[in-house]
């Protein structure tokens, strides 16, 4: 945790000292009320004014921090832009409850994000950064080991449910030709782990860990402050594109299970699959049975842009990326 | 339910950390199958494997997922059959030039057991040794325990990003052109190349990789198939369903003990635009084809006996 503190403190220097002077536009964050959006901008606050997104309330908000408790799908979002000269949006309030509706999910997702396009060309905001997610790819036998970022985004081929964040991803890369003014950035980070509730945290917060019998693909995860400082690193001027994020170095899923010393179940793929729709639909579980994919096949990203052009390198380890998910689990 | 999940993982792990005792006479065995299988050889395995470069990772594993220690069995297994069972003959393997190389062969025996003994000779009778990664189907790679012991041992999909990402490390890449097609040839057709796929030549004039042919003597014979029945294997969604009566026989489950015999041919070097149209392309691969064709029609020639 010191090492781990040492580094965010040494990033903070790394990060003022590399960006300009502060400017008086602010920057606006979606979804700022997650776990990764309170990470963002308690980063962001020294150095830039920041806009608050969320229908939730922010709770324990820094005072310098501007929060509007809208909902992305209204029409108060415009006053949002009117009221505040924006000059970056960062969108990260994507839906990912397994357990919301589709419509809810392609309504809060499509309409909210194209909603919020719509302001940022509107307004002339230079500079858009999408989360998306090395999910849209998809976990397939056939993939590649490394995707690069113009691989096909099959990940709504098998699981059906999160069409809507490819659909998000492709919206936002329609904006490069759309709007070529505003410099539109697209991060795809693999696995985030740390202590936000997404399903890769989740899954290695499980006691025991369940695997499927005869797999045990390489995989990636990324630490959500590294995340974040990519975030940071894109809202550069000069930045622009697709890329694809990862943390340190691949290794087995067994090897994740191994450093945080849990217990695990390795179970037949049918009946994993089996088991999984049961309680899925005894709502026992919040684990949607195609997710069982992730822990079969590869879905690794080549990172090399990231680190080349948008000079990206993962600050936490290994052991410190998969130990986060269990740091004060509030 | 979180109960029952917690007592079948400790089930689970009771069996996977197995007692002290029980682990230090499996540590004995595996201590003295070590032993015996290097004195059965005759050779170092360790030391063998020191000297192939690998770029490992913090988990001991490179980033396809190989893993030296699972390779070193699987070398050791696959050894034996090639030292023993299959007695192969290799030649002309000081042909093979250093540093990045497509081994493009010949591909059959309904089990690609042709594939797992070019490795074995790459790597216990080259010079230095090296480990050769081969292009795997897909198929292959959505079954269970398969596709963790390929990937261990350095298999990797056969998809032209992993090609290219390997041949840039310098590593030797092994491919079939035929395919499942060859792999899955009926007895009447043995030795006579199929159809050869396009993309091994664009991916070696791309990356400016010397091809390496090779020719496989003995393959063809270690189960005899009399029919493909693609219905079934549609049916089935493999990539091939052949009918092999010796299966029916006590023993007839292993392959027959043909003597395997093994040809490396001169590298040969394509230029040209990898994108060309496929009319190019075609008489390029033609030109390696006709090499493999009269390699292997010369070693059947020379062959004296199937079995030995």
């Amino acid at each position: 945790m010191a090492a781990a503190n040492a580094t965010r403190a040494s990033r903070g220097k790394r990060s003022r000292a590399a960006s300009p002077a502060p400017r008086a536009g602010a920057v606006l964050v979606t979804g700022v009320c997650g776990r990764l959006g309170k990470g963002l901008v308690r980063v962001l606050h020294r150095e830039r004014r920041v806009v608050g997104v969320d229908r939730r309330a922010f709770a324990d908000k820094p005072k310098d921090i501007e929060h509007a408790q809208v909902d992305l799908r209204r029409t108060k979002l415009k006053d949002v832009f009117r009221n505040n000269e924006i000059e970056a949006v960062v969108h990260l309030g994507v839906m990912h409850d397994p357990r919301a509706s589709a419509a809810d999910h392609h309504s809060w997702n499509v309409a909210g994000f194209s909603k919020l396009l719509e302001y940022v060309s509107q307004f002339h905001v230079p500079k858009l950064v999408v989360l998306s997610s090395a999910n849209v790819y998809g976990p397939q036998p056939s993939n590649p080991q490394f995707l690069g970022e113009d691989a096909p985004l099959l990940g709504g081929q098998n699981f059906s449910d999160i069409r809507d964040l490819v659909e998000v991803d492709m919206l936002a890369q329609s904006f490069f030709w759309k709007l070529p003014e505003t410099e539109t950035v697209i991060l795809r980070p693999v696995h985030i782990l740390g202590r936000v509730h997404n399903a890769p945290s989740n899954f290695l917060r499980l006691n025991p860990i369940l695997t499927v019998m005869g797999f045990d693909p390489m995989t990636q995860v990324v630490h959500q402050s590294d995340v974040v400082h990519a975030i940071d690193l894109a809202l550069r001027p000069g930045i622009r594109g697709i890329f694809n994020l990862a943390g340190p170095e691949p290794v087995p899923l067994s090897t994740l299970i191994k450093i945080l010393g849990r217990q695990r179940l390795s179970v037949p793929y049918s009946l994993a699959r089996m088991a999984l729709r049961r309680l899925w639909s005894l709502r026992l579980t919040t684990f949607p049975p195609p997710e069982l994919d992730h822990i079969r096949f590869v879905c690794m990203v080549d990172d090399r842009r990231a680190r080349q052009i948008l000079g990206f390198t993962p600050g936490m380890s290994l052991e410190e990326t998969v130990r986060s998910v269990d740091l004060g689990r509030w | 339910m979180v109960t029952a999940s917690r007592a079948l993982a400790r089930i689970d792990s009771a069996a996977r950390a197995a007692p002290g005792l029980l682990r230090r006479v499996f540590g004995v065995a595996e201590q003295t199958l070590d032993d015996l299988l290097d004195r059965l050889m005759g050779e170092r395995f360790d030391e063998r494997m020191q000297r192939v470069p690998m770029a490992l990772g913090a988990a001991g594993v490179d980033p396809f997922g190989m893993d030296p220690q699972w390779a070193r069995y699987a070398l050791t297994t696959i050894g034996l059959l090639h030292r023993r069972y299959f007695r192969t003959e290799v030649h002309g393997i000081e042909n093979v030039p250093e540093g990045r190389i497509l081994l493009v062969a010949n591909h059959s025996g309904q089990v690609p057991i042709d594939g797992a003994l070019i490795g074995a000779s790459m790597f216990m009778d080259a010079e230095p040794p090296r480990i050769v990664r081969a292009m795997v189907e897909k198929w292959a790679v959505s079954l269970p325990f398969v596709s963790l012991l390929f990937a261990r041992v350095g298999q990797v999909v056969g998809v032209q990003e992993n090609a290219k990402r390997l041949l840039d490390q310098g590593e030797a890449l092994l491919v079939f052109p035929e395919g499942a097609k060859g792999i899955s040839k009926t007895f009447d057709k043995r030795y006579k190349l199929s159809e050869f796929g396009l993309g091994f030549m664009r991916l070696a004039i791309e990356t400016g990789t010397p091809i390496v042919p090779v020719a496989v003597v003995g393959a063809e014979e270690q189960y005899v198939s009399i029919a493909n029945v693609e219905t079934l294997a549609k049916l089935l969604r493999m990539p091939a369903f052949p009918i092999i009566p010796q299966l029916l026989l006590p023993g007839g489950q292993l392959p027959l003990p043909t003597k395997y015999r093994i040809w490396f041919g001169e590298p040969m070097r394509f230029t040209g635009d990898p994108d060309d149209d496929d009319a190019v392309m075609d008489e390029k691969v033609w030109l390696v084809k006709q090499t493999i064709q009269s390699m292997l029609n010369r070693g059947l020639k020379e062959r004296a006996h199937i079995f030995w």
